[in-house]
C-alpha cells in the first residue's frame, strides 16, 4: 500500500518536472520488490537463567570439557567453561554429573512437514514434479506444521534446527526453508528468523528418470546438464533487466517466480543445496556453477565426496552425507563407510544428514558409527569433539547461520542438548532440550512433550515416543 | 572387476580347513540366549559346530588353535528377523539387479530360493558387520500371498540356503487390504478362501497332479493352492503382516478358527496395546524395533516402547527390518537393539536389557521359527556361526574382526573396503585410481 502510493507520487512528480521544463522525462525510480513477503513470525518462548554443571562439554567447535559449565539465559549462551566458572545470581543450576551437554543438532536435509506423518497422498507435498525447472515453488508453502515428526526429532534426535527442501524430481526443485524445531501454528510461525534461503536443485537418477519416463526433456545426464543452463542463462537476463531497472528506474518488469529465486542465486542471497550423489556429477555441477556465477554451498547425498574430497575443500562446498546407506539405486553403489571422516580429513565441511524422519531421530548415532569407521580407518586427529561439528557447526555453515548457532559459544542462540550419556552411544537420548534458552523437552516432565494436532485423541497421545 | 572381487573372495572363504578344532578365548562372551555377557569366556568350535561356550575353565584338546579376544566381544552371528537379503543388489532402476517384484501369475506357490543372489554386495556387506543368517521373505505382487520365504547364511559361497521353504508370507494390514482390491474384508475372504482350496487338495496323493479334479469356483492357481496345504497343516509357518491393533487381534482370531497354524505376527507397531492378548496366544512377533511416528493409520499408536512392552507381557519378540531397507540395511539392527536398551534410561518408555535385545536379533528370530536348536546362539551343538566384535556389538561404533560361519572364517572385504583403499589418499600418482587395485 504505501509502496504503491510513494511510486504514484514519483511519477507524478516526474510529470509535473517533464512538463515545467519540458526537458525529456525521467524514468521512474525503481520500486523494490520486497524479497521477504511471508516474514518469519517466530518468537522464542521464555526461559530460565541456566547453569549445568559437572557435564561433559561438548561446544561443537572441535572442544570438549570435562566438568564443564554451561550458562545460559535471555536466549543466549552467556559463558561456557570449567567448573570454575561462576554462576550468576538467581541461576537456576541444574547437575549435569554423567551426561553430556551439546549444541542443538542441525539437519540440513529434512522434508518434515512437505512428506509428514502419516504418508498419505493427501500430504505429499515435497515434489512439485510437473516440470523439471520448478524454482518458483517454496517449501514452506508446503510445510504442515502439524507433522508429528518435529517431535520426534526434537525428544529423540535433540533436532533445534531443520532445513525443510523439496525433494528431488527437479532440476530446480524449489526454495527450502529453515525451521526452528519449535512447534507453530503456522510455518511462518517455525520459521528461522533471517536465515537466507536455499534453492534446492538435483543432479543425476531422479530427474532423469522421472521426466524421462514421461518422453520429456530430461531423459539423460547430458539433458539435466542442458537443460540446467539453459535455465541459469535465462536467469542471468532475468537478472540483468532487473539490474537495470533498479538502477535506472522505469518501466518495472514482468516478475517471474522462477527467475526471482535464481537471480537471489546470482545475487548469493540464495543457497545452492545441490543434492548429487556421484563425484563426476559433482564436478559438472561445481563448473556450471563457475560458468554462472554462482557459488554451491553444499552437495547433498554426497555418497561419492571422498573421492573429490580434495575438490570440495578447494571450492569451499560442504559435503552433506550419511553414514552408511548404500547401493538402494546406482548412484549410491560407490558409498563407503569412511566417507564422512575422509571429507573432513581432506579439510572439506562434512556434515551429516537424514533426509528422513526416523534418521533424524539417530544423527549423534549416524555421527558416531562414521566416527568410528574413519579411527578404524587411521583418519588422524578424530575425536568426539570434532565429530560433532558434523552434527552442528558445518550444519549451521551451510545453512547460514553460524554466526547465530551451532556451537555453544557466548551470544549465540541457546539451542542446547542435555542428553543422558555420551552421546555418541547407541544407548544415549537426549534428557532435555532447549531452543533459543527455552526448555521444548523435559524427559522427566510429561508436561514437556510436544503432541501435535494431529495425535490428539488417538491412540498413543503423548506417550513415550 | 566387480566379479573379480568376488573371485578373490570364493578363495578366501574355501581356505580353512573345516574338521578342527579351536577356542577363542578371553573375550566378553554374550551367549544370545538373553543371558547377560560373561567376562573373560571361552567359545569352542569343532566340526563347525558350538561344543562348548560360557566363563567355564576349560581343558582344551591339544592342538586346539587359539584365538586371543582379550579386549574384544564374542557372540553368534546376528539372525536379521525379517528381511529381503539376496534378493536385490541395487533397489532402483538397475534392471537385472534386483528380484523383489512378483508380478506374475502365482503367488503361495512362490519360493523366494531362486531369486538369491550370494555374491551380491549387500549379502557381503552385511556379512561384514556381523549378520551370519537372515530370514529372507518374498514380496507380495498381485495377492495377498507372497510366498514362501527361506532363511540363508552370508557365507561367501555358493551355497547360501540353510533352510528353503521355511515360512509363507502374507500380508493382511493396509498391503493386504490393497492387495485384496482395497478392503480389509475382502482380504479376509481371500484368506479364509485360499485355506479351503488348500484343504481341498489334503488327502491327495499328489496335490499339483493335474488328474486331480478342483471345484469349478477356485481362485487360486493349482500350484498356488497346493503350496498353502502345509500352513494349512501346520508344517510350515505363516508370517502374518500387520501392524495395527485391531488387525492383530484378527489374526489371532484366525488361530481359533485354523488351530493348526503356525503363526508369526510381523510389524505389528501396535502390538503393545493387545500385547496380553498376544502373549495369551503365545503367537511369536518380529517388530519393527523404532518405528515411532504415525507413518500410517495403521501405526497411529506406533513407539519405540512397543518392543518392551509385548515383551514385559511375555510376548515371545525378535527385530526385524520390515519394510525398512529390508534388501540392505540389516546391520542396523543391533543399532536399533541398543536403542531398546537405552529406553530403560527414559521415564515412560519401557526397554529391554541388554541380554534381551541381543537374544532378539540372534536366538529370537531362529526359535520363531523353530531353528533356535540350529543357529542363534552359542550353545552346545549350534552351527558355530560366531563374530569377534571390537567392543559391545551393540554399539553402532564396534566392528565386526572376525565372522566365521558354520566355523568357517569369512572374509570382511566388500566393494566398500575396496574402494575406501583405493581413495584414501588423493593426490596423483604416477598412474590413475583404476589402477590401485
Amino acid at each position: 500500500m504505501t509502496t504503491r502510493l510513494l511510486a504514484i507520487a514519483a511519477a507524478s512528480l516526474a510529470l509535473s518536472a517533464c512538463a515545467a521544463l519540458e526537458e525529456k522525462p525521467k524514468p521512474a525510480a525503481a520500486i523494490r520488490i520486497n524479497e521477504d513477503p511471508y516474514p518469519s513470525t517466530y518468537k522464542r518462548y521464555p526461559g530460565v537463567l541456566t547453569v549445568i554443571r559437572h557435564s561433559t562439554v561438548i561446544d561443537g567447535d572441535g572442544h570438549q570439557i570435562v566438568n564443564g559449565t554451561v550458562v545460559f539465559g535471555d536466549g543466549v549462551i552467556k559463558e561456557v567453561g570449567g567448573p570454575e566458572l561462576a554462576s550468576p545470581a538467581g541461576a537456576v543450576e541444574i547437575d549435569g554429573s554423567g551426561k553430556f551437554v551439546t549444541p542443538g543438532i542441525i539437519d540440513v536435509h529434512s522434508h518434515l512437514g512437505d512428506y509428514p506423518s502419516p504418508g498419505v497422498q493427501a500430504l505429499s507435498d515435497g515434489n512439485e514434479a510437473t516440470s523439471p525447472v520448478r524454482p518458483e515453488v517454496w517449501a514452506e508453502h508446503s510445510v504442515w506444521p502439524q507433522d508429528p515428526g518435529f517431535s520426534r526429532a526434537l525428544m529423540n534426535g535433540g533436532v533445534t534446527t531443520l532445513q525443510v527442501l523439496p525433494g528431488s524430481a527437479n532440476l530446480f526443485g524449489g526454495r527450502s526453508v529453515v525451521l526452528k524445531n519449535v512447534p507453530g501454528r503456522t510455518a511462518q510461525d517455525m520459521k528461522f528468523p533471517g536465515a537466507p534461503y536455499g534453492l534446492k536443485m538435483a543432479c543425476g537418477e531422479n530427474p532423469k528418470r522421472v521426466y524421462g519416463s514421461k518422453g520429456n526433456m530430461p531423459q539423460t545426464r547430458m539433458g539435466n546438464i542442458a537443460l540446467a543452463r539453459a535455465t541459469w542463462i535465462k536467469a542471468q537476463a532475468y537478472k540483468r533487466k532487473w539490474d537495470k531497472y533498479y538502477k535506472n528506474g522505469g518501466d518495472m518488469p514482468e516478475r517471474d517466480l522462477a527467475m526471482d529465486t535464481l537471480k537471489g542465486v546470482l545475487e548469493g542471497k540464495i543457497l545452492v543445496q545441490n543434492h548429487c550423489y556421484r563425484a563426476d556429477e559433482m564436478a559438472n555441477m561445481i563448473d556450471m556453477s563457475k560458468e554462472f556465477g554462482y557459488h554451491i554451498t553444499a552437495f547433498h547425498h554426497a555418497v561419492e565426496a571422498y573421492k573429490i574430497a580434495d575438490t570440495l575443500a578447494a571450492n569451499d562446498i560442504c559435503a552433506v552425507m550419511w553414514a552408511d546407506w548404500y547401493g538402494f539405486k546406482m548412484e549410491a553403489y560407490d558409498a563407503i563407510k569412511e566417507n564422512i571422516p575422509l571429507v573432513h580429513n581432506a579439510g572439506a565441511c562434512a556434515i551429516v544428514h537424514s533426509d528422513d524422519a526416523n534418521y533424524i531421530q539417530r544423527l549423534n548415532q549416524e555421527a558416531a558409527k562414521a566416527l568410528a569407521d574413519g579411527i578404524r580407518a587411521g583418519i588422524p586427529n578424530l575425536s568426539e569433539a570434532v565429530a560433532w561439528e558434523w552434527l552442528s557447526k558445518n550444519p549451521a555453515k551451510a545453512l547460514g547461520i553460524l554466526d547465530k548457532t551451532g556451537t555453544l559459544a557466548a551470544g549465540k542462540m541457546a539451542d542446547v542438548v542435555l542428553w543422558n550419556g555420551d552421546p555418541f552411544s547407541d544407548y544415549t537420548r537426549p534428557e532435555r532440550v532447549w531452543v533459543d534458552g527455552a526448555e521444548m523437552y523435559d524427559a522427566n516432565d510429561p508436561k514437556k512433550r510436544p503432541v501435535s494436532d494431529f495425535e490428539l485423541g488417538q491412540p498413543g497421545e503423548g506417550d513415550v515416543k | 572387476m566387480i566379479r573379480r572381487i568376488a573371485a578373490a573372495l570364493l578363495l578366501a572363504a574355501a581356505a580353512p580347513a573345516s574338521a578342527q578344532t579351536f577356542a577363542i578365548i578371553n573375550g566378553t562372551v554374550a551367549l544370545g540366549d538373553g543371558s547377560q555377557p560373561i567376562p573373560n569366556g571361552t567359545v569352542v568350535i569343532r566340526d563347525r559346530r558350538i561344543v562348548a561356550a560360557g566363563g567355564m575353565r576349560m581343558k582344551l584338546p591339544a592342538g586346539t588353535q587359539v584365538i586371543d579376544a582379550s579386549g574384544k566381544w564374542v557372540t553368534p552371528g546376528i539372525v536379521a528377523g525379517f528381511s529381503r537379503l539376496g534378493l536385490a543388489d541395487v533397489d532402483l532402476s538397475a534392471e537385472g539387479a534386483d528380484d523383489t517384484n512378483n508380478n506374475g501369475p502365482f503367488n503361495a506357490a512362490i519360493d523366494v530360493v531362486p531369486a538369491i543372489n550370494p555374491l551380491y554386495q549387500t549379502v557381503g556387506v552385511n556379512r561384514a558387520d556381523g549378520v551370519t543368517r537372515a530370514l529372507v521373505a518374498p514380496s507380495a505382487g498381485k495377492s495377498i500371498f507372497a510366498g514362501q520365504g527361506a532363511v540363508i547364511d552370508t557365507g561367501a559361497d555358493m551355497d547360501p540356503i540353510t533352510a528353503a521353504r521355511k515360512f509363507q508370507f502374507v500380508e493382511l494390514g493396509e498391503t493386504g487390504k490393497d492387495k485384496a482390491g482395497g478392503s480389509r474384508a475382502s482380504a479376509y475372504v481371500l484368506f479364509r478362501n485360499a485355506l479351503r482350496e488348500a484343504a481341498e487338495l489334503s488327502g491327495v496323493a499328489r496335490p499339483i497332479a493335474v488328474r486331480h479334479q478342483r471345484s469349478e469356483d477356485v481362485l487360486l492357481t493349482r500350484f498356488d493352492a497346493a503350496a498353502l496345504l502345509p500352513v494349512l497343516q501346520g508344517k510350515q509357518y505363516l508370517f502374518v503382516h500387520v501392524e495395527r491393533a485391531s488387525d492383530i487381534l484378527q489374526v489371532l482370531e484366525l488361530k481359533q478358527e485354523f488351530r493348526a497354524l503356525k503363526i508369526v505376527l510381523v510389524g505389528a507397531s501396535e502390538g503393545w496395546m493387545v500385547a496380553d492378548r498376544i502373549a495369551r496366544s503365545e503367537i511369536p512377533v518380529i517388530a519393527s524395533a523404532v518405528n515411532d511416528l504415525p507413518a500410517s493409520f495403521e501405526q497411529l499408536a506406533a513407539t519405540q516402547s512397543n518392543v518392551g512392552r509385548m515383551r514385559s507381557a511375555g510376548v515371545n519378540v525378535s527385530i526385524g527390518m520390515i519394510d525398512d531397507s529390508d534388501t540392505r540395511n540389516l546391520f542396523m539392527e543391533r543399532q536399533y537393539a541398543a536403542n531398546l536398551v537405552g529406553l530403560q534410561k527414559v521415564p515412560g518408555a519401557t526397554g529391554v536389557s541388554w541380554g534381551e535385545a541381543l537374544a532378539m536379533i540372534t536366538s529370537r528370530p531362529a526359535q520363531a521359527v523353530g531353528m533356535g536348536g540350529e543357529i542363534g546362539s552359542l550353545a552346545p551343538g549350534r552351527r558355530a556361526d560366531v563374530v569377534i566384535w571390537s567392543g559391545d556389538p551393540l554399539e553402532g561404533s564396534s566392528a565386526a574382526e572376525q565372522v566365521y560361519i558354520d566355523g568357517v572364517r569369512q572374509p570382511l572385504e566388500t566393494h566398500q573396503t575396496r574402494l575406501r583403499d583405493r581413495y584414501r589418499y588423493l593426490p596423483r600418482r604416477d598412474l590413475p585410481e583404476a589402477y590401485r587395485h
